[in-house]
């Protein structure tokens, strides 16, 4: 079913055309960037379909090292966190978390009728559809749709990379992907492209709004416009308080470093998206899973340790999610394949519910051997919209949804 | 202003097919769109040879399956799986490179941009290269021919049904993937049936298959042959009868003619100009060719409003860049790394609806990439841009782990931090404008390269080129020119 964004909110018909009008006009908006203090979201992707199960271990259940003769992680051998539940050895840095009262783990996050290609079920966890739907905007971006409306610098979500994913595109407003302040700034601000900026008049309102070749035009420049201010804006901010702290010198440690160097400063940035992977594991699970923990533990026991040392770690919440969780049998190459419902990890120094906040998944009650979801990934989008962000959720994700209580 | 011929001439060039090419320019102030249209039409009347892209290997082993059948690939050891999967994934990137050749170099522009409509209208995500390459065949077949044959074809493609999960779709077990995908995005479009509708179609293409040869099977046994009703009509009706069910609704006609008119002429659309379109093509009974003749002989088709209105896909700007500027590529990944970055790779679309094309092709990432590259073909320049993984393709490998061929520095769907190593062929490019005077140059080159009515003042182009000789000049200015958000519009 193809859903029109239109149908989804009315917001932001204006926005695109709101460039045109006057500078002086402009400061009549409100132009409220987040003083320090305010709340920032963070999150994190597990690209691939990461394996909720030895993630977060159940090791009491007999039926998990039934079915996992080879791949099953001993109780002995992973990170204890109550009688029934440890987390994957290499998760160290998480442990602490949860030691700490700063860890909250969701289980069973999924949707209905789930899709096991990655690409799909990708597309349903960022747009924030249904799986019979396709939606051409993020959550996020319909996010920055809402917040941004007529606003010039679409920071207030960035994401940490070279290619912006679908979840922080919106309808008028995308948001910037960047991996370097510095690198972002020194590519956009080729005194050609200023020149050429510099040159455009906006053509004229266009009355009819029907699209001409003009609007189209208006609308390159703006995006172009909005670039070139944005990479300034970010690399000023990222140079106001730098983290000085030690991150380890993986890609997600030099991601979570520059998103603490911004959050450090007066940037008006909401929400940092980030990724990694890939979680992809057919074959060789242990290996690549360690692996990618490993890097996963380092980089976020910095960036916690950052956060709490310049008395931040209150004003961010981080969040973790995979496109699907993995089967619950292992398979013959020493791995697993695609499966349906997974765990979430929350991140923060002021979460409202902690530790293990639902029951673990009931191995005994499977759907044809993948597991069943009963919390919709749409209620955690539409708990950190509200109760986070304080946003429309419902005008963002298109309907309402129940609200959790982790925040 | 009147619209002048050359650029109603650059303006059918680019929406019939991929832009302007080199040799192209010397007759686009002496014809009429009229007789372009006629060539176009005149060179893509032949039937398209087959692209193969299937290595021997992968071809011997398909023989091995013929012969041996399904038992054989039981057999198979993991690796000789493993290897028959990066086989494939290699034959798939070889089939998107082929077919970039034939859009660029092929004289039958029209059949390869009515191709590629239809690439994204029949969206099809497969790792297997068997049958993505028949099923990209099936639509250059049938591209400008009748959509009642490429409808059922194209329903009939192992790559179509696997995809769709119509495999899974037995009788007593219906999967209505298939079904539900073909009403809403390949025919009628949503809201125009019921669900009832879809369960019922969903069980007249109950045991439709595909071997593994990617040929069409009808299992008898996993059909359901009772009674269903289908949009008011009842019968025993099995799938091609659904299929002419549904090519009986006018709503066939329009919901077709709607995405061509946005397609090929203009992302909003006119409702009357539509409708008329519509019936013309459901009394035609769906000829294709005959749809298209009806836009681009049409007046309207030339209204200044319709002209450089569209942002260029992907696909379209990179070909475009090379119709003009012919060049040797020593890194032919280069293009597929392109496309990953600015968000279109062929075969691999996002998912069965499509490329949803227009704005959502620009963001900041992607138009900031677009303006760069024409001066990194030039420069040998490096880009330290890195793709996001798609683990449909990669299986779990970072793209550093993945390697192609027996060159080691060859990274597959063109590794980050690599020069796309192009070679331009200035010289008949710069000929062409031996006998323009200076003063005119930027003019004209901008006038051949643009659609747009504004573009950037020639004094940034001047200012920005390298003046120590004309052929520098030429050369500087046009790389200058494709560098604008100007040249993203078609």
């Amino acid at each position: 079913m193809l859903i029109k964004r239109k149908e989804f909110l009315q917001l932001g018909s204006l926005a695109t055309a709101s460039f045109m009008v006057p500078q002086f006009l402009k400061s009549f908006e409100r132009v409220d960037g987040v003083p320090p203090g305010n709340k920032v979201m963070v999150i994190l992707q597990l690209s691939g379909g990461n394996d909720g199960l030895n993630t977060v271990i159940p090791v009491r259940n007999d039926i998990y090292y039934r079915e996992r003769p080879r791949l099953g992680i001993e109780k002995g051998s992973s990170l204890t966190l109550t009688d029934e539940v440890a987390l994957h050895p290499a998760l160290t840095a998480l442990r602490e978390l949860y030691d700490d009262g700063s860890l909250g783990v969701l289980n069973n996050v999924g949707y209905p009728n789930p899709d096991r290609s990655h690409f799909r079920s990708m597309d349903i966890w960022q747009t924030g559809s249904a799986s019979t739907e396709y939606i051409t905007t993020g959550w996020v971006g319909r996010y920055l749709d809402a917040q941004c409306h007529g606003c010039d610098k679409p920071t207030y979500a960035l994401e940490i990379d070279d290619v912006l994913s679908l979840a922080l595109k919106g309808e008028n407003s995308k948001a910037i992907a960047m991996k370097d302040p510095k690198r972002l700034f020194g590519t956009s601000n080729e005194k050609f492209f200023r020149d050429v900026l510099k040159d455009h008049k906006p053509a004229r309102l266009s009355q009819s709004g029907g699209n001409d070749g003009e609007e189209t035009v208006d609308y390159l420049y703006k995006t172009m416009s909005e670039t070139l201010s944005s990479a300034n804006y970010i690399f000023q901010q990222s140079k106001l308080h730098p983290s000085s702290a030690d991150y380890p010198k993986t890609e997600l440690g030099n991601g979570l470093k520059t998103i603490a160097s911004l959050i450090f400063s007066d940037i008006n940035t909401k929400v940092y998206y980030i990724s990694l992977g890939s979680f992809d594991t057919h074959v060789n699970q242990q290996m690549q899973q360690q692996r990618l923990f490993t890097e996963l533990s380092d980089a976020v026991r910095a960036f916690t340790a950052d956060l709490k040392k310049n008395n931040r770690f209150n004003d961010v919440l981080m969040f973790t999610f995979s496109e699907f969780g993995r089967r619950v049998s292992q398979n013959a190459s020493g791995g697993t394949d695609h499966g349906t419902a997974n765990n979430m990890f929350l991140i923060g120094g002021a979460l409202k519910q902690k530790g293990i906040i639902n029951p673990m998944p009931d191995l005994n009650d499977l759907d044809e051997g993948d597991l069943k979801y009963n919390i919709d990934f749409k209620t955690v989008y539409a708990t950190v919209l509200k109760n986070w962000l304080d946003a429309d959720d419902t005008a963002i994700l298109g309907r309402k949804y129940d609200h959790l209580g982790f925040c | 202003m009147p619209v002048s011929d050359q650029l109603k001439n650059q303006h059918l060039l680019w929406r019939a097919g991929f832009g302007p090419a080199i040799y192209q320019l010397d007759d686009l102030n002496r014809t009429s769109p009229q007789k372009l249209y006629k060539a176009f039409q005149k060179a893509s009347s032949k039937k398209p040879e087959y692209l193969q892209a299937a290595d021997n290997y992968l071809q011997g082993l398909m023989m091995g399956f013929q012969e041996a059948g399904r038992q054989q690939r039981q057999e198979m050891s993991e690796e000789q799986k493993k290897e028959l999967r990066k086989r494939s994934r290699e034959g798939i990137r070889n089939l998107n490179l082929y077919w970039i050749n034939e859009m660029v170099n092929s004289d039958a522009q029209l059949r390869e941009k009515m191709s590629f409509f239809w690439h994204g209208h029949f969206a099809c995500r497969n790792l297997n290269i068997f049958f993505q390459q028949e099923l990209l065949h099936v639509i250059r077949r049938n591209a400008l021919g009748n959509f009642r044959d490429l409808l059922h074809d194209v329903s009939k493609t192992g790559a179509m049904l696997n995809f769709l999960n119509n495999n899974q779709n037995r009788k007593d077990h219906p999967n209505e993937n298939f079904a539900r995908e073909v009403m809403e995005l390949f025919t009628m479009g949503r809201g125009n049936y019921t669900e009832h509708d879809v369960k019922e179609a969903a069980r007249a293409f109950t045991g439709w298959g595909a071997n593994a040869k990617g040929e069409f099977v009808f299992r008898k046994f996993q059909h359901d042959d009772a009674s269903k009703t289908v949009l008011g009509k009842t019968g025993n009706f099995d799938g091609d009868e659904v299929l002419e069910i549904l090519l009986d609704q006018r709503q066939t006609a329009k919901f077709i003619s709607q995405k061509i008119y946005r397609f090929f002429v203009n992302d909003s659309i006119d409702a009357q100009r539509v409708d008329w379109l519509a019936g013309r093509f459901y009394e035609s009974d769906y000829d294709i060719g005959r749809l298209m003749e009806d836009i681009f002989t049409s007046d309207w088709f030339y209204d200044e409003r319709n002209i450089g209105c569209k942002i260029k896909s992907p696909v379209e700007l990179l070909v475009g860049i090379q119709r003009m500027l012919p060049m040797k590529l020593e890194n032919e990944e280069a293009l597929l790394l392109l496309q990953r970055l600015l968000g279109q790779i062929l075969f691999y679309p996002p998912n069965v609806a499509g490329w949803p094309g227009g704005k959502t092709w620009i963001d900041s990432s992607t138009l900031m990439m677009r303006m760069r590259i024409p001066q990194l073909i030039n420069d040998r320049d490096e880009f330290n841009i890195k793709p996001k993984a798609d683990d449909d393709q990669m299986m779990g490998r970072n793209d550093d782990d993945i390697k192609t061929g027996s060159d080691n520095n060859q990274g597959r769907v063109g590794k980050a931090g690599r020069p796309i190593n192009a070679e331009i062929d200035w010289s008949k490019y710069v000929g062409y404008y031996n006998s323009v005077p200076r003063a005119d140059l930027v003019n004209d080159i901008a006038g051949n390269l643009l659609q747009t009515k504004k573009t950037v003042s020639a004094d940034i182009i001047n200012e920005y080129s390298d003046a120590d000789d004309k052929e520098s000049f030429i050369k500087t200015a046009t790389i200058q020119i494709m560098s604008t958000p100007e040249y993203q519009l078609c």
